[in-house]
């Protein structure tokens, strides 16, 4: 049984100007010690995925359908607290700004005293501060330095921290959204090696949501690509490299500069995402397709071409 | 002890020197608590060193003099010295402005604080009330409380807060709106931390500089209205020595001359609402994060 398991998970934001479906009948799962990368542009849902996951997505979104079981239980169902023992214990979140992802006015060791104590009660203060201060070193941090403020730590100290609160509690799965999108290029490897490291230490499954494919490439056992709401293709990410089925991936992997082809010509997918208010009917990257055709009129299905590699196109069946 | 003592005194002396390197609005806020320190001192020392009975019944036959040796500030028409009264009037000032700060304090953060966290109706409603307070002119409502109210400290502090707990409230529902869409709110949330803990541990102590500022704001302009409530006779028993009343009675003896008896009160209340206000335009500079660096 996979560790966490997601069907036909349906969220739509309802806003004045009507419905908006941001994620559409999503179904992926995740195995114990696995990273699924998730990638699409913006606006293709894939933060709302990761949100409506712990069940956060910021008002006016809803979740209208759909499970997810983590461990088999149904976290649709969970009540208010139970949901809060499930945060930060089973499945913690990794924020995208790590500027302001610590609250300004409390220390380092205060951020790793509340949350280890509001999940683990009965914890006495030296154990707490021997825990914080032994993630501390992992992380590459001087344990001294816990009593200092967000403030005085760089970028990617801040995201480093907020990754070791992450895994403080040795959570079955981590939720990294864009850990490293504010974060320059080298400080970016770093942080992405140690989540790989933490990883691979506390055997826990890391979901990496990224609008770049280049990371997800080199670094997830599986992917899913997002376009406008809906999974388009799903897959191992070897098999992504090689075979890039629907044509969004393919435009997606052209854009990917490689350093091995001299004089490669960078190609762009020509226009922009639809409006979610005003989808076209049937395929959503019709109107950016170079294959498009009259069959792409109607509602398309996630098909499984060949080993679980799924995608969403016509071009292979259906 | 020792370590209240030591994290007290540690915050303390930095703190002062840091101000000085603030700038200009370090050196403001430095200035406006000299103002406000001074005079707190001189309105709570008088009553221990100054003979108040002897020196405001001069003895001599009730009579407004001018400024002189003997009587540096002059005396008023009652034959009391202009001096001692300065020395004693300001604690009435004192004790309202701050009795209402406290109050404005009590009611405005707990309701400001619960009803943008919560949202909603509540948030809704509370709005429409402090709003609808917002839109009478301050002085004008103060004296209307204070009328039904009556005369004494406390009804003076009620009636001050009640025009007062709007700007509270305002200023801490934009910041409350605010903080409680922040990465590290959301963050707390999704590690499971309980709505109490994300009200007093993330969003409170975010919210404590705006609070501040808005006190010391506050603090003058109580002291402003508390004196325009004494001026038109709606402070304290009359036998009670008060700026706001010298005011009152200066007026009066302005057509006969008697330019002193208005003067050094008006210029007292001026010197303190000036050292509050400069100490709440300092902090708002040094505490706003915006302007940090």
């Amino acid at each position: 049984m996979p560790l966490l398991e997601v069907g036909s998970l349906t969220v739509e934001y309802h806003a004045k100007r009507g419905n908006v479906r941001a994620v559409d009948n999503a179904t992926f799962s995740l195995e114990k010690g696995e990273t699924l990368g998730v990638v699409g542009e913006s606006g293709s849902g894939k933060s709302t995925l990761g949100l409506s996951l712990i069940r956060q997505i910021p008002p006016p979104g809803v979740v209208v359908g759909g499970s997810i079981r983590l461990d088999g239980k149904d976290v649709m169902n969970f009540s208010e607290g139970e949901l809060r023992s499930l945060k930060g214990r089973k499945i913690a979140f990794i924020f995208q700004d790590p500027m302001t992802s610590l609250n300004p006015v409390k220390t380092i060791r205060a951020h790793f005293v509340e949350l280890l104590r509001t999940h683990e009660p009965d914890l006495s203060e030296t154990e707490t501060l021997g825990r914080a201060k032994e993630i501390l070193k992992v992380l590459g941090i001087l344990p001294e330095r816990i009593n200092d403020y967000p403030h005085q730590f760089s970028g990617g100290m801040r995201q480093r921290i907020m990754i070791g609160l992450a895994v403080a509690l040795n959570p079955e799965v981590v939720i990294a959204d864009e850990p490293t999108t504010a974060l320059d290029v080298i400080v970016q490897a770093k942080i992405l090696d140690l989540l790989k490291d933490l990883r691979d230490a506390f055997g826990m499954a890391l979901i990496l949501i990224t609008h770049d494919l280049s990371i997800v490439l080199e670094r997830c056992d599986r992917i899913v690509v997002m376009y406008a709401g809906q999974i388009v293709e799903q897959v191992k990410s070897v098999d992504l490299q090689e075979r890039p089925y629907h044509p969004y991936t393919q435009g997606l992997l052209r854009s990917i500069p490689n350093i091995e082809l001299a004089d490669q010509k960078l190609e762009a997918i020509p226009g922009s995402p639809p409006d979610l208010l005003n989808l076209p009917k049937g395929c959503r990257f019709q109107l950016r397709c170079p294959y498009a055709m009259q069959y792409c009129q109607k509602e398309t299905p996630l098909l499984d071409v060949e080993h679980s590699h799924l995608v969403r196109c016509f071009l292979y069946g259906g | 002890m020792e370590r209240i003592r030591h994290s007290v005194l540690g915050q303390l002396v930095p703190g002062l020197s840091s101000l000085t390197k603030r700038g200009a609005a370090g050196w403001i806020t430095i200035i406006g608590a000299v103002l406000v320190v001074s005079i707190v001192l001189m309105t709570s020392i008088a009553p221990l060193i100054w003979p108040f009975d002897e020196m405001t019944k001069t003895g001599v036959v009730p009579q407004t003099l001018p400024p002189s040796i003997q009587f540096p500030m002059g005396t008023n028409h009652l034959g009391q010295d202009m001096l001692s009264r300065i020395f004693w009037g300001g604690s009435i000032m004192l004790q309202v402005a701050v009795l209402s700060v406290l109050i404005c304090l009590v009611i405005g953060v707990p309701v400001g604080l619960l009803s943008s966290y919560a949202g909603g109706v509540l948030d809704r409603a509370s709005s429409l009330v402090m709003d609808s307070i917002y839109a009478f002119p301050g002085l004008v409502l103060a004296i209307a409380i204070a009328a039904m109210l009556g005369r004494g400290v406390v009804n003076m502090a009620l009636s001050i807060a009640v025009v007062y707990v709007p700007s509270y409230f305002r200023v801490i529902r934009s910041q409350v709106l605010t903080i409680k869409e922040l990465t590290y709110t959301e963050a707390a949330k999704a590690a499971g931390a309980k709505r109490r803990t994300i009200l007093f541990s993330y969003i409170l102590p975010n919210v404590v500089p705006s609070i501040v500022v808005v006190a010391t704001v506050n603090f003058a302009d109580a002291i402003l209205t508390a004196a325009g409530l004494t001026f038109v006779g709606l402070g304290v028993e009359k036998s009670i020595p008060d700026w706001g009343y010298d005011l009152t009675d200066g007026r009066a003896l302005l057509p006969i001359g008697a330019w002193w008896v208005i003067t050094f009160p008006g210029i007292m209340i001026v010197l303190l609402a000036l050292g509050f206000t400069l100490m709440g335009e300092g902090l708002s500079e040094i505490l706003n994060p915006r302007l940090e660096q």
